[in-house]
């Protein structure tokens, strides 16, 4: 499952993971996403971290978690690091409070994506 | 159970006590936070009670209404503001005066309750105001250990730039890689897209560059007398073909020139950006009505559309850089989230007001008013 409000990044992203053999649904807002949820148990969630409130991603994290315990989550942003909200997912203390599985920066190659996908979901 | 504190400021009774019953049954639970919080409610019906109450134990959030008997409820958020910065204050008000609680908001109230509310209407609001507070000492905490979380200018701006970069490099390797045909016609909606995602970049550019330009140095401004009227003019002009694509139609109401000591980049920017949204946010069919007139105090600038409108919530946001109201009806309007703040800061430069009055799915009406004094000309003479 997709969570983007970014309608290219949305498009883009299907594309690349039908092709590597994923079956794909979307959605275009946190609220679409959770409205999504109440009938859908996806493998594996990625989130856009900013929707329609800065911290889309991470309540969309914690209420997929509360649902389906099991389902791995990337969140996957275009804030970078070096300028902007600086949070991984290293430390005890931030696992803690963001329930994502992997924090993703938007723009890296897709064969990536892929490979982080197959890990999480061999898990 | 960790409880925050509450201190209602009202003269009414019923409301402290309406306020009291209502929240101490209420409990927020929130993504991040290990544990729910209740919250204890204290009451003050005056304004000098509520700073004698807040000097002896800073409640974390504090509902204030702005009519008050004695002190008025500006003079509580001013002393809150000098003394207690973290107390978050929300303002109570009726809908009479709700231009006074954006006010308020502006001079760093969190937010603001229209009354009469709803049992439902507080407690949203207070689920809002105690995802704030744990998110400010999250942040707090995670600036102690050497980390930054500033969700500031410079990241947004970061995202907004690499966003469309993202998109169009990504359509660019779908392309390369032939992924979708041979034929160059089956990458029309691609080609698209990308041209649309670009073309959103330089609005943000051009966008950026206005910010720079009203910063910039006094000596680069050219003060003269503008004739405002014609600054709306050429304002039409440049934006009449994108309004009959949108069957939007412009019209300048008569009226004597207006003219003012000004430089006239900056008044074409207010006027572009004014009038631009005015056909952007429109429906089919709809209007744009611009009059210029005179006040006692100096020009006065009305913008109205006929569009979508906003909610007084989403008014209360709109002058923030960066913020773009998000709803169903906006989701395909590309903006940079920059022209309104660009708009205040002009006027803000001018010692100007501006003001909007709007209602959902009726429409939006923009009011500038500005001074008549000559501004700054002793420094512009040169």
């Amino acid at each position: 499952m997709l969570a983007d409000d970014d309608v290219d990044y949305l498009f883009q992203m299907r594309l690349h993971l039908q092709q590597a053999g994923y079956e794909v649904i979307t959605a275009e807002s946190q609220r679409e996403a959770e409205e999504l949820l109440q009938s859908v148990r996806p493998d594996l969630a990625i989130y856009d971290l900013m929707m329609e409130t800065e911290d889309s991603g991470f309540i969309l994290s914690y209420k997929t978690r509360r649902k389906y315990p099991d389902v791995p989550i990337i969140i996957a942003t275009a804030v970078a690091s070096e300028t902007g909200v600086s949070f991984g997912l290293n430390t005890k203390e931030e696992k803690k409070w963001i329930k994502a599985d992997l924090y993703l920066e938007k723009g890296i190659r897709k064969e990536q994506i892929q490979t982080e996908i197959e890990k999480l979901l061999n898990q | 159970m960790k409880n925050l504190n509450v201190l209602v400021v009202d003269d009414e009774p019923g409301i402290c006590s309406g306020v009291k019953r209502i929240l101490e049954r209420f409990t927020v639970s929130y993504p991040f936070m290990d544990e729910d919080r209740g919250f204890n409610v204290y009451e003050s019906y005056t304004g000098e009670e509520a700073i004698d109450f807040i000097r002896q134990s800073p409640p974390d959030i504090v509902l204030l209404d702005n009519k008050l008997p004695g002190i008025q409820g500006t003079e509580v958020l001013d002393y809150i503001n000098k003394n207690n910065r973290e107390i978050i204050v929300m303002i109570i008000t009726s809908y009479a005066s709700l231009e006074l609680a954006v006010k308020a908001t502006e001079q760093g109230a969190y937010d603001f309750i229209p009354k009469p509310f709803t049992p439902q209407e507080l407690k949203s609001s207070m689920e809002n105001v105690t995802k704030n507070i744990f998110l400010r000492s999250m942040t707090k905490k995670l600036n102690k250990e050497g980390k930054e979380v500033r969700f500031q200018f410079l990241s947004v701006l970061s995202h907004e730039l690499k966003s469309p970069l993202n998109a169009v490099e990504g359509y660019l390797q779908i392309m390369q890689e032939r992924q979708g045909g041979k034929d160059i016609s089956d990458y029309d909606q691609i080609i698209e897209r990308s041209l649309q995602r670009i073309k959103g970049m330089r609005t943000l550019i051009l966008d950026l560059l206005d910010l720079t330009k009203i910063q910039s140095d006094e000596q680069s401004k050219e003060y003269r007398q503008i004739n405002l009227r014609q600054v709306a003019r050429d304002a039409i002009e440049s934006i009449n073909p994108y309004a009959i694509q949108k069957d939007v139609s412009i019209e300048l109401h008569d009226g004597e020139d207006i003219t003012m000591h000004a430089d006239s980049n900056d008044m074409e920017i207010v006027m572009n950006n004014l009038v631009s949204n005015a056909v952007k946010y429109n429906k089919k069919g709809g209007r744009v009505d611009i009059y210029i007139d005179r006040l006692e105090q100096g020009p006065r600038i009305q913008v109205s559309d006929t569009g979508i409108g906003m909610d007084p919530q989403e008014t209360s946001r709109l002058f923030k850089e960066f913020v773009r109201i998000k709803n169903e009806k906006t989701k395909n309007i590309t903006g940079s989230g920059l022209g309104l703040s660009i708009v205040k800061k002009v006027i803000d430069l001018y010692g100007g007001n501006i003001q909007v009055d709007s209602k959902p799915e009726q429409g939006s009406t923009f009011i500038v008013t500005l001074p008549v004094h000559e501004y700054k000309s002793e420094t512009t003479t040169s």
